[in-house]
């Protein structure tokens, strides 16, 4: 038995046969032509051309079917690469006055690039060599009338073990005939990490040597979790590892299961857990993970990556398919939360010093009535046809809460002189992401029906940490005392006046902070959809009694990792054999 | 024929990488004017997606931009536009 380590790129266990897929290797030609035979290589190369588009467009339209729009997007940068005229008048210049055949021109030319690219001291574009090299093998496999290696073929359940896959590779494969993926480059970011998360198979990226030590055959366990790979495990290893894959296929089991059950502690507390949503894509994993509608409907995707400004009509229907799909749930719609300069009619916007203290969500929807109000016209009319709530964005403080409800109060006027149906009781809350925002909860509650809390933010402004700086990245805590102060306040001050409260960052899908929050009061909890399992199982399991009983102690603790280890003993306390498992959903 | 030639800062997030690079060039390709795009002394075409690459242009580099044809004017506004955006 050999143990490899890697990097734990997608969760889970993968047992079966190794299929090993080596880097396909070509054999090129190289010939002289004749004059004459120019014209004949020329129309060679078109036509490999042409035919290459053809099967790339094909393979984006599926790609986009089954994973959706933003997996196919990368085969935008391939089909230009096919009609890169630079290239192409490279390829045929060889031709012409090399007199050489065109498959020994185009991987010369390649070749040429590819080194280029390489020379360059930039990780992220070297990594775009596996791009070009991709698209090259298609043509090359055109120009020498191969056929494309389908591993749609595989016709058992196997292990991938590769040196790295191509993006177009991993994304023609079989799912159900795939255990696991072992590659031998790549990092949790790479193309395939990213499509066996999304897809839900075990990985293990990086490993180095695994092509060296793997053969087609060889028995496989792979532990996505741990980063690990044994090779031609012993009875005894296969037997242990048999036992935990069956457990979590169990345990998957029971969380698909009790996804439609509701998030009630054991002494009847019921608390919402519902999903943040960044694209409309992600709408189907609302139901698979069980969520209770969407607690952060993001609408920046609308106004990003565009030269103009999206119409009434074009939000209308955007937000109206939403409501539609999440219906009986409710949809929270927040307003957009981007700034001034990413609206490309405004060039004359200056470049800001600190963006996140700059011009951005409420202050520039402020100060652009015009913008504003033709969203807020759009989510109120797509208010008619489900349960939607609005709410308002980087709030500092009750003017700009009052000027928004202000406009929205307009828009609702307007609407009802055009005769168009909106829910005229629409709830309206404010995000509590600024400091200023969370110590005067109680005058802000006044004017809201709900607040959300955004931790993401929150902690990032109360702290002073750009989380994004890896030098401070350190200091990013949601345990420090100061943002559970901040966040126990805004609660206390909500309840007071009768209004619920909500969070939708990160902290929030975190089990040992929900753990706390169930104690604070906390009334709903929104994150990322594949989170929402693991703290409906939770809440299942404890007691809001004995969350509340650990709060007092947990705000005398003076720092967070304090704050996360007796958090941490408690939940053990109370889970106990529970705990390894839930935290492990 | 009109030419426009000036230094822009490049503004764009990731700079013009694999994305950022293939809108460039998608953009670059609607028009009939010849644009090149030039840093550290190498000239290369603007309408070539592998030439862009290799130019390795990063957020905050100083690239020279080359506009030469009938729609100059309007072709040099939208790219440099472009190039200075600073979304992703």
């Amino acid at each position: 038995m050999i143990k490899l380590k890697g990097i734990a790129a997608s969760g889970g266990i993968g047992i079966g046969k190794a299929y090993f897929i080596g880097v396909e290797e070509f054999t090129i030609p190289k010939r002289k032509i004749s004059h004459e035979g120019i014209s004949q290589e020329i129309y060679r190369l078109e036509e490999g051309l042409i035919a290459t588009r053809k099967e790339i467009a094909s393979l984006q339209k599926r790609i986009s079917d089954e994973l959706g729009f933003d997996h196919a997007k990368i085969f935008e940068a391939h089909l230009l690469v096919l009609e890169d005229r630079v290239l192409i008048e490279d390829i045929i210049g060889q031709i012409k006055n090399k007199k050489v055949n065109v498959e020994y021109a185009f991987s010369e030319s390649i070749k040429k690039y590819v080194n280029t690219l390489l020379g360059l001291d930039d990780e992220y574009l070297r990594e775009r060599v596996i791009d070009i090299e991709d698209v090259s093998r298609r043509v090359l496999r055109k120009l020498l009338k191969k056929e494309t290696v389908s591993l749609q073929e595989l016709k058992e359940k196997v292990v991938i073990v590769t040196h790295d896959l191509a993006p177009s590779q991993t994304a023609s494969l079989p799912k159900e005939n795939i255990l696991g993926f072992v590659t031998d480059v790549g990092g949790i970011t790479s193309h395939t990490a990213i499509i066996a998360r999304s897809l839900g198979i075990p990985a293990v990226v990086g490993v180095e040597i695994a092509t060296k030590n793997i053969k087609s055959g060889n028995n496989l366990i792979i532990d996505g979790s741990a980063g690990e790979v044994l090779v031609n495990p012993t009875t005894k290893v296969f037997k242990e590892y048999r036992k935990k894959f069956e457990k979590i296929a169990k345990e998957a089991k029971a969380v698909h299961i009790s996804k439609a059950i509701k998030a009630r502690t054991k002494d009847k507390r019921e608390i919402v857990v519902s999903a943040n949503i960044e694209i409309p894509e992600e709408l189907p994993l609302i139901h698979k993970f069980g969520a209770e509608g969407v607690g952060l409907y993001r609408t920046e995707y609308i106004f990003l990556g565009r030269r103009d400004l999206p119409f009434e009509e074009e939000q209308y229907h955007a937000y109206l398919n939403v409501v539609k799909k999440v219906k009986p749930y409710s949809v929270i719609i927040r307003t957009i939360d981007i700034g001034g300069d990413k609206f490309l009619s405004q060039p004359t916007v200056p470049v800001e010093m600190s963006p996140f203290l700059g011009w951005r969500a409420i202050r520039f929807c402020l100060g652009r009535p015009d913008v504003f109000k033709v969203q807020l016209r759009a989510i109120l009319r797509a208010s008619a046809e489900g349960n939607v709530k609005i709410m308002f964005p980087m709030i500092s403080g009750v003017e700009e809460l009052k000027e928004a409800k202000r406009l929205l109060q307009e828009c609702k006027q307007e609407l009802k002189e055009e005769g168009k149906k909106f829910d005229k009781r629409i709830s309206v809350g404010t995000m509590i992401e600024v400091p200023s925002a969370a110590l005067t909860a109680d005058v802000l509650a006044e004017e809201s029906d709900f607040f959300s809390i955004g931790t993401n933010d929150l902690i990032q402004y109360s702290l002073a940490v750009d989380r994004a700086n890896e030098k401070v990245a350190y200091l990013y805590e949601p345990g420090h005392p100061a943002v559970l102060r901040l966040v126990k306040s805004v609660i206390e001050a909500a309840h007071k006046k009768g209004i619920w409260v909500g969070m939708c960052g990160e902290m929030s899908g975190e089990p040992l902070f929900a753990f706390l929050l169930v104690g604070l009061g906390l009334d709903e909890f929104s994150m990322a959809p594949p989170r929402v399992p693991r703290i409906k199982e939770l809440i299942r399991h404890i007691k809001y009694e004995d969350a509340k009983s650990i709060v007092e102690r947990v705000l005398k603790l003076s720092t967070a990792s304090e704050v996360e280890k007796y958090l941490q003993q408690e939940l053990k306390k109370i889970l106990k054999d529970d705990f390894n498992r839930i935290l492990m959903i | 024929m009109e030419r426009i030639e000036k230094e822009i800062m490049v503004n764009n997030v990731h700079g013009l990488h694999a994305r950022p690079a293939a809108l460039f060039v998608q953009m670059a390709n609607q028009f009939d004017s010849s644009i090149m795009l030039e840093k550290d002394g190498e000239s290369v075409d603007g309408k070539s997606i592998i030439a862009i690459l290799s130019l390795g242009i990063n957020k905050g580099a100083v690239v020279k931009m080359t506009v030469e044809g009938h729609d100059a004017p309007e072709a040099f506004g939208k790219l440099e536009e472009f190039l200075q955006e600073s979304n992703d």
